[in-house]
């Protein structure tokens, strides 16, 4: 009996045996995560990297020295074990982990950094990347004293240097896959161009979780390509993807009411939407307009009298914040927290253009002149948010008697607009900012910058406020004292809200959806929101959202 | 007019009346936000509740129903009298004036008009009130939307170009520009009112779709297709049904004039 017990015990063994295989596997698995990328990435050099798309690969597969914590906003160590910055941050010094290879097994020594860095300040590759490097004329000069030791000489301070290098993805000088051989967490396995990306768990990758275990966990990652966010949303409705990086209010709003466990609302992000007056003095606009939009009292006028916190609570359904300044609160170091917060306030802003000379009579608002306030802002056709945004600020300022037109314009046209012809009298948009570092705003905030957008690129400062943030912001590119560039990054926070060439809008939350089948997910505000910690991500066994395992 | 005519006539009658009657009907205007309520449910204070700005629904209707339906037929006019000069012309004309206007008319068929309404928009003035642009809106479509017409005019002036009674006015001496207005328009003139009454819908539904991408009736001023913009959250909808307004009146507006429209047994 017990013979036969045994031996029925063993076929059953034998005939369940694959399943336990393929569960047993299964449970050491990661899955394989899926999300839509929302171009074709332009590029896989993580070099020449200048879009969502590509940054998103360069994110997944490239491995960097230091890495930023997406949550804590700290610098931890990457490839390099230890850094460290000397001569007025001219110099750095990098010790490189030991013995990791790349995916498709190429040793990595300080020759690769030293290649990367050689190619990344090539001036003949126009490397985006590298322009944020570049402090002055002259050669970088690579050291590699070790296999494990590179010193990096610039000719000049450069400001944030170590927070640089998280962009900075390193390749191999000698693996015959040039590009495609990595130290990231993946590698590209597969590319169909126009429908997915494949990217598949690096073996060779260096870092390991608390318990000793190899990460990543995830085997692979699909990243179709899908420029729709309907369809996306559609896709992530249905469980065939897995995340939505980025999120609107409208569509947050959509999918919380279905499926609230699947959407993340970080707060407060480092997006802005702002309205900005043309003061360019070429311009065709008529004198008299241009003679308000150069007013410092009009424009804190207009920016008092717009109700900033209707904006947040109607137009982002509460996912926004009112916004004052070119820091977002999101951006913990460098936001100038001692400003004070203004308050909408009508009257207020009446008193204020009355004292510059404008008259308020029968509820419109005229100069001294006699000429009526009246101006129009274009926006990009298509975006809900803006189109809502200028149409509340129609209201608000009808109330200080000005009348605002509202113009939607396709983005080529009003980028020629803008950029060019600089026909048009006020203009909203939004900037999308990725770097906490004030550096990264350097091309809006010098007056010779082409992004100073109400008057870019001036041969000399037109106003003494300008003529003092060029000032600031050059001062505190050159040192590396982060007290020192604090105080300057501070003070132009100041004269910006003191003089309010751009009115601040709102700051939109970072929202993402995330399927409750991922495990191990933190949303934060930098970008990637959704998937910064993908060392980390697996899928669980959660059926009702996401991609089958 | 047989009774289902009737009835497409009345309805459109007491759509026009309504719309006439809209700032009497609806005291409040239609570009007030009321920010306390937005995306309201029907209520005395707003019948068909609020959009998302908190503006009231009913009344952007109607202001929204006196637009489209004011300025669509003055464009549907404006595109019928280039139709019918340029199609009677070339019809009744023949040899190379005929061969250059169906040129013209298949190249500008060919053309992307989407892309071409965008570069038109693009390069008018930015400094123009909102009713300005709604008219500069209709005025374009009016200017664009020609080309159809044109075949169909062109191709019954040619029968009429041929027919025995022109043949007995041109030998008794009527001058090309007389035959032209006193025997050729009249004989197309059904043709040019059923020309007339299809095209009013058509650019209705330009408008909305216009609209919709954001480059028809500027905000505030509501029209049809800015109304229709709020379909695009269709789990809402379900939510609000009396949203639906907008779109059973747009649907109702363009079966009454296809109604009204003389069949085609009668315009021949």
């Amino acid at each position: 009996m017990m013979r036969r017990a045994c031996i029925v015990f063993a076929f059953a063994l034998v005939l369940c045996w694959p399943f336990l295989v393929s569960a047993e596997s299964a449970s050491q698995s990661g899955g394989e995560l899926h999300f839509c990328l929302r171009g074709e990435p332009k590029t896989f050099n993580p070099l020449l990297v200048e879009e969502d798309a590509s940054e998103t690969v360069r994110y997944l597969t490239g491995g960097v020295l230091i890495r930023l914590n997406r949550q804590t906003q700290a610098l931890e160590p990457g490839l390099a074990v230890s850094w460290k910055v000397s001569e007025e941050g001219r110099k750095i010094s990098f010790r490189l982990r030991s013995g990791l290879h790349f995916s498709d097994g190429t040793p990595f020594t300080s020759e690769d950094v030293a290649y990367t860095m050689k190619a990344l300040m090539d001036p003949q590759l126009h490397s985006p990347t590298g322009d944020s490097f570049r402090s002055d004329e002259g050669q970088v000069i690579v050291q590699t004293p070790s296999t494990d030791a590179v010193v990096v000489i610039f000719p000049a301070p450069v400001a944030g240097l170590e927070r640089l290098f998280d962009q900075v993805a390193i390749l191999s000088a000698h693996s015959p896959k040039k590009e495609m051989a990595v130290l990231g967490p993946f590698y590209v396995a597969d590319y169909a161009p126009g429908s997915h990306i494949l990217l598949r768990r690096n073996t060779n990758y260096w870092k390991k979780d608390k318990e000793g275990k190899p990460l990543p966990y995830l085997d692979s990652i699909r990243l179709d390509i899908q420029r729709n966010r309907d369809v996306e949303l559609l896709r992530f409705r249905r469980g065939e993807i897995h995340l939505i990086n980025v999120l609107d209010a409208e569509y947050f709003d959509r999918l919380q009411k279905e499926t609230p466990a699947a959407t993340h609302d970080a707060g407060p992000g480092l997006d802005s939407e702002f309205l900005w007056f043309n003061q360019v003095p070429t311009a065709p606009v008529a004198e008299t307009k241009r003679a308000w939009f150069r007013s410092t009292e009009f424009r804190k006028a207009v920016s008092m009298a717009i109700n900033r916190a209707d904006l947040s609570r109607i137009v982002f359904g509460g996912h926004a914040q009112p916004a004052f300044g070119p820091v977002s609160p999101a951006n913990h170091f460098w936001f100038n927290s001692s400003l004070s917060v203004p308050q909408y306030d009508s009257a207020a802003a009446l008193r204020l253009l009355t004292q510059a000379g404008f008259r308020h009579e029968g509820g419109t608002l005229s100069d001294s002149s006699g000429n009526r306030v009246e101006f129009t802002v274009i926006t990009n056709s298509g975006n809900k948010s803006r189109e809502q945004m200028v149409t509340m600020i129609q209201q608000d300022l009808s109330q200080i008697g000005i009348k605002v037109n509202l113009v939607t314009l396709d983005f080529p046209s009003l980028i020629e607009r803008i950029t060019r012809t600089y026909d048009y009298e006020a203009c909203l948009l939004g900037l999308v900012n990725t770097d906490l570092d004030p550096n990264s705003q350097m091309n809006v905030w010098l007056s010779s910058a082409e992004n100073h957008q109400w008057n870019p690129k001036q041969s000399k400062p037109a106003t003494v406020w300008e003529a003092e943030l060029d000032r600031l912001m050059l001062s505190q590119a050159s040192t590396i004292s982060d007290k020192k560039r604090k105080a300057d990054w501070d003070r132009v926070q100041q004269i910006v809200a003191e003089q309010q060439p751009f009115i601040y809008l709102v700051n939109k939350h970072a929202m993402s959806a995330i399927s409750p089948a991922v495990v191990g997910s933190s949303p934060s505000v930098l970008d990637p929101h959704a998937f910064w910690n993908v060392e980390i991500l697996c899928l669980g066994s959660d059926p009702s959202m996401g991609a089958k395992k | 007019m047989n009774p289902l005519q009737k009835v497409a006539a009345i309805i459109l009658c007491m759509i026009l009346v309504l719309i006439v009657l809209a700032t009497i009907l609806v005291p409040t205007p239609y570009a007030r936000q009321f920010r306390d309520v937005p995306n309201a449910g029907p209520s005395i204070a707003h019948p068909l509740g609020t959009d998302a700005l908190g503006r009231d629904f009913l009344s952007r209707l109607l202001y929204g129903t006196r637009v489209s339906l004011l300025l669509a037929p003055a464009a549907a006019l404006l595109s019928t009298v280039i139709a019918a000069s340029l199609g009677s012309a070339a019809g009744f004309l023949g040899g190379w004036f005929e061969s250059i206007v169906l040129a013209a008319t298949d190249l500008s068929l060919a053309l992307p008009w989407l892309f071409l309404l965008l570069t038109v928009r693009a390069m008018l003035p930015l400094d123009v009130p909102p009713m300005a642009s709604v008219i500069i809106a209709f005025l374009i479509m009016g200017l664009l939307g020609w080309q159809a017409s044109v075949r169909v005019i062109c191709a019954t002036a040619r029968g009429v170009r041929d027919s025995d009674f022109l043949l007995l006015a041109r030998s008794s001496g009527c001058k090309p520009a007389r035959l032209l207005l006193r025997h050729v328009a009249p004989n197309l003139r059904p043709l040019f009112y059923a020309q007339f009454w299809i095209s009013i819908p058509l650019f209705i539904l330009t408008e909305a779709n216009l609209s919709i991408l954001g480059l028809g009736v500027m905000e505030p001023m509501p029209s049809w297709g800015n109304l229709l913009r709020g379909f695009e959250d269709f789990p809402a909808l379900a939510a609000a049904p009396w949203r639906l307004v907008p779109l059973i009146l747009l649907v109702t507006v363009v079966m009454c004039f296809q109604l009204v429209l003389p069949s085609q047994e009668v315009t021949q």
